[in-house]
């Protein structure tokens, strides 16, 4: 169908466009598009793309959202692509009001996709990169047959996760030349250890001897080091596996087109509460304050509550964003904020902080020092950071947050307490790195026989072992020598391992090969 | 209009059916096929592939919600931002879905063996079904809740709605109506006996079993074959036939004698359906657990020489029981593995349901 926008949304766009610029929205030009139901299930289904490579899980996404549609659980109001021009969708059968809302929401996401730190390395060329990729992957195809490239892709969709997010900040690896150098420096800075002492004890407090031993066992170290591969522990795995896997080229192409993807939509992991939250804020700002026409306000009202219903024992992470958002623009707005806030924990004054001292013609909106807060928060923030800074034991009451468990007595889920720190910890700990644990490569040498050692950080939970059998086995079609993952199951240190015809488990002790990285 | 996607849509349904790359069928997800009994809806996971990746396990089962529950209160299941996070691991989405509904899912895999046109009269039944709307009808179809949220909304708009003495009057332009669709379905003379074995040495969790793979093969077959016969037969050491209510509530005692439903059954097929006019489909669930040797060969006797010349499918599904010896498992596959009609299959646990109704009835046998 004919995908330009009618000239009264058109128009409309334009003018939301104006009162998003008055608020201080700062947004990279925006194309809106209209859409049947099916061709948004198809564009969502591949990630907000016009074109990706072809692929099955596209299909199956694509089933999950024309089954969702058919039996009314949800549409997709919105849909909108972080690049330069950003493209944004509309379902071309919604209401007028509808589609204000959702244009002035999806300003605030190009607002945010352009402002946000975390976003400031993804490639604003995703469109056209996305139709390369395409491209490049019907090549292979046709030239190694689409079984064979579709089976590859599946294995690399099993390590999509273990990327680095921080790696696009941080530089990549040091050149090996430079490793040795400085640990040489430190070798000859630090002697062993040496305690303070007298000059007339320091031959029985320092023995020699002993002095000479430890540093002998650490120059061995060190010279152990020297041939760690890689030198540190690198969560970047699938960059690992691109650099030092033994595959051919197209191969590695595909593995690069993969993990180029990953990146590109870390950032919109790592910031879901976030940036729906201050969309949802400029939405509600936006319509409530400029653009609402009268006979518009029932309609809006009942979209605008379902975007943000939270059913009992659900957590929306727009609703989440927005009133959090909304706190902190109220908090600094009230000077609740700063060290003495902070350290403050008389609840009953913690309440009325600010009450008495609020100015008379309090500013409230455009720019007051509240609106200044939340956009310097969307400028520098993640989920991550956001909740831990900013949550509060008065957010987590008035929102009427629990933490709730599984109970394997009755196999149901039940509500456990509802006290703040629990919360607080077991909210970061689900957004922390996108709920995804924490897998190292430690070794691309073990043994000295070109084996792969993972590493697993645990951080409060267990894998789950039988995917991570299968994973394995992923990971060895790649590497095609045995691969090894060393994680703690039930608070005991098991070595994984598949060497290519079986997968073994063993309890890891001194018997075992060290890898060579110390982790 | 062609979509790009639907290469993918279609390459995905056949990873489902198992038509290419059977190495991603054991990562096919389905979850729990079964809802909940003598409800209208259940609900079922949408079909997905998990392909492997590392993740956390099961001493993860803990999340944030919103909500005035009391610590110690029990939420629904799956209710949460689970650890999931957001993105993935939704591939398994609960979808409410009408019995109809799932009968038809069901039905895209399989297929009734064997049946063949029998008797006379019928060869397709017309029936019209309820499934959309529209602006225009007559009034006995009117949707009436449709049109008064058309009605209310007109009037809140138009400031004619007064909240203290709510009035709603309908126009002529808030009216919806129901509309049909007129659905062909072929219809053949099908008759299914279910055998039940009601002993005391099925468990309370194996008559569960047997009631779900029946219930199931029943939805399936009321769904996809109009006109289709049911009778019921449970048994312990004596045969009885029940009505469908009781066959799936019934609770019973005592020991096992195979042969006395399969003699049941016989009179009953005697006496009403004969093969020439009839496809008749027999199942029997039971532990395998029969009181005797003599019995079972009796069993195989009585099939062979009475039940099967004039059958299209005999299927014995078994479950685990804690006693006894599930023999009769061994018995059926030994002494007619010859037959084609027969097939069984050994039901452990609710996710083997699935396999066996599709052992049953896989399409295209």
């Amino acid at each position: 169908m004919n995908r330009r926008l009618p000239a009264d949304i058109a128009e409309q766009a334009d003018r939301i466009a104006e009162f998003a610029r008055l608020e201080s929205l700062d947004f990279y030009p925006t194309v809106f598009e209209q859409m049947t139901s099916e061709e948004m299930s198809q564009v969502a289904a591949y990630g907000g793309f016009p074109q990706r490579y072809p692929h099955w899980r596209f299909g199956m996404e694509y089933e999950r959202l024309r089954k969702q549609h058919r039996y009314g659980l949800g549409r997709i109001y919105e849909m909108v692509i972080n690049n330069n021009p950003c493209y944004a969708y509309l379902l071309v059968d919604n209401m007028m009001v509808d589609h204000k809302t959702v244009i002035a929401h999806v300003y605030a996401h190009c607002d945010f996709f352009k402002n946000n730190y975390w976003f400031s390395k993804t490639n604003r060329r995703m469109i056209d990169e996305m139709a390369n990729h395409a491209t490049r992957i019907r090549r292979y195809m046709d030239r190694h047959g689409v079984e064979r490239v579709e089976r590859l892709i599946d294995t690399y969709l099993s390590l999509e996760n273990l990327i680095d997010p921080h790696s696009a900040f941080m530089l990549r690896e040091r050149p090996r030349g430079e490793v040795r150098r400085r640990a040489r420096e430190e070798d000859e800075r630090r002697p062993a250890t040496r305690y303070p002492a007298k000059t007339y004890m320091d031959r029985y407090i320092n023995p020699p001897e002993q002095m000479a031993r430890e540093q002998e066992e650490d120059r061995k170290k060190e010279e152990k080091a020297k041939d760690a591969f890689p030198p540190t522990p690198m969560r970047d795995v699938l960059g690992f596996l691109l650099e030092h896997a033994p595959l051919e080229d197209w191969e590695a192409d595909i593995l690069a087109i993969i993990r180029e993807e990953a990146y590109y939509f870390a950032p919109q992991g790592q910031t879901k509460i976030m940036n729906e939250g201050w969309a949802s804020y400029w939405h509600s700002t936006l319509m409530t304050r400029y653009i609402l026409t009268a006979e518009e306000l029932v309609d809006y009202c009942e979209h605008h509550s379902g975007t943000l219903a939270t059913y009992p024992g659900r957590l929306n992470p727009y609703k989440l964003g927005i009133e959090l958002l909304r706190d902190i623009e109220n908090r600094w707005n009230t000077g609740r904020f700063g060290p003495a806030y902070d350290a403050c924990d008389d609840m009953a004054v913690r309440r009325l902080w600010g009450k008495d001292k609020a100015p008379k013609h309090r500013v409230v909106g455009r720019g007051s020092p509240g609106r200044e807060k939340i956009f310097e928060v969307r400028a520098l923030y993640n989920d991550v950071t956001f909740l831990d800074e900013f949550l509060t034991p008065e957010f987590v009451d008035d929102q009427k947050l629990y933490q709730y468990r599984h109970d394997p007595a009755t196999g149901r889920m039940v509500v456990v307490t509802r006290d703040f720190e629990k919360i607080k910890q077991q909210l970061l700990f689900m957004l922390t790195n996108h709920a995804q644990p924490y897998i190292y490569v430690v070794d691309g040498n073990y043994r000295n026989r070109g084996e792969l050692y993972l590493a697993h950080k645990h951080t409060g939970a267990d894998l789950d072992v039988k995917y991570a059998v299968e994973t394995l086995k992923e990971l060895h079609r790649i590497w095609k020598r045995p691969v090894h993952l060393n994680a703690r199951i039930d608070d005991d240190p098991i070595l994984f391992t598949f060497d290519g015809e079986q997968s073994s488990q063993q309890h890891i002790d001194d018997s075992l090969d060290h890898p060579r990285a110390k982790f | 209009m062609i979509l790009q996607i639907n290469h993918d849509h279609q390459r995905f349904r056949k990873i489902v059916k198992g038509k290419i790359r059977d190495d991603l069928r054991k990562f096919l997800t389905r979850g729990e096929l079964l809802g909940r009994e003598g409800h209208k809806y259940i609900s079922i996971p949408v079909r997905g592939i998990d392909t492997p990746h590392f993740r956390y396990g099961d001493n993860n089962d803990s999340g944030v919600g919103k909500g005035d529950a009391k610590a110690g209160d029990a939420l629904g299941d799956g209710d949460g931002m689970g650890p999931g996070g957001e993105q993935e691991g939704r591939h398994l989405m609960e979808v409410e879905v009408s019995l109809d509904e799932l009968a038809e899912i069901l039905g895209e895999e399989l297929k009734l063996p064997r049946i063949r046109p029998k008797g006379k009269h019928r060869i397709t039944a017309e029936r019209d079904r309820y499934v959309g709307i529209r602006q225009s009808g007559p009034e006995s179809l009117r949707h009436f809740k449709r049109s008064f949220r058309r009605a209310l909304r007109r009037q809140m708009m138009s400031g004619l709605y007064n909240p203290d003495a709510p009035r709603i009057i309908f126009e002529r332009r808030d009216k919806i109506y129901r509309s049909w669709k007129t659905v062909l379905s072929p219809q053949s003379n099908a008759v299914i006996i279910y055998m039940m074995d009601v002993s005391g040495s099925m468990g309370d969790e194996q008559k569960e079993l047997v009631r779900l793979e029946a219930f199931w093969i029943d939805a399936w077959l009321r769904k996809n074959y109009q006109g289709i016969e049911s009778r019921y037969i449970v048994h312990d050491v004596r045969a009885a036939e029940v009505d469908r209510e009781t066959f799936f509530r019934i609770r019973e005692d005592g020991g096992t004698r195979i042969s006395s439903a399969f003699r049941l059954a016989r009179e009953l097929i005697d006496k009403t359906y004969t093969a020439s006019e009839w496809n008749i489909y027999l199942f029997h669930f039971s532990d395998g657990d029969n009181s005797s040797e003599s019995d079972s060969r009796e069993c195989c006797a009585l099939l062979r020489q009475h039940l099967l010349p004039g059958l299209n499918l005999f299927g014995y599904c078994q479950v685990a029981s804690a006693y006894g010896s599930g023999n009769f498992f061994n018995v059926v596959t030994e002494q007619l593995s010859s037959q084609e009609a027969v097939i069984a299959t050994r039901v452990n646990t609710k996710d083997d349901i699935y396999d066996s109704i599709k052992k049953f009835f896989a399409a295209g046998r």
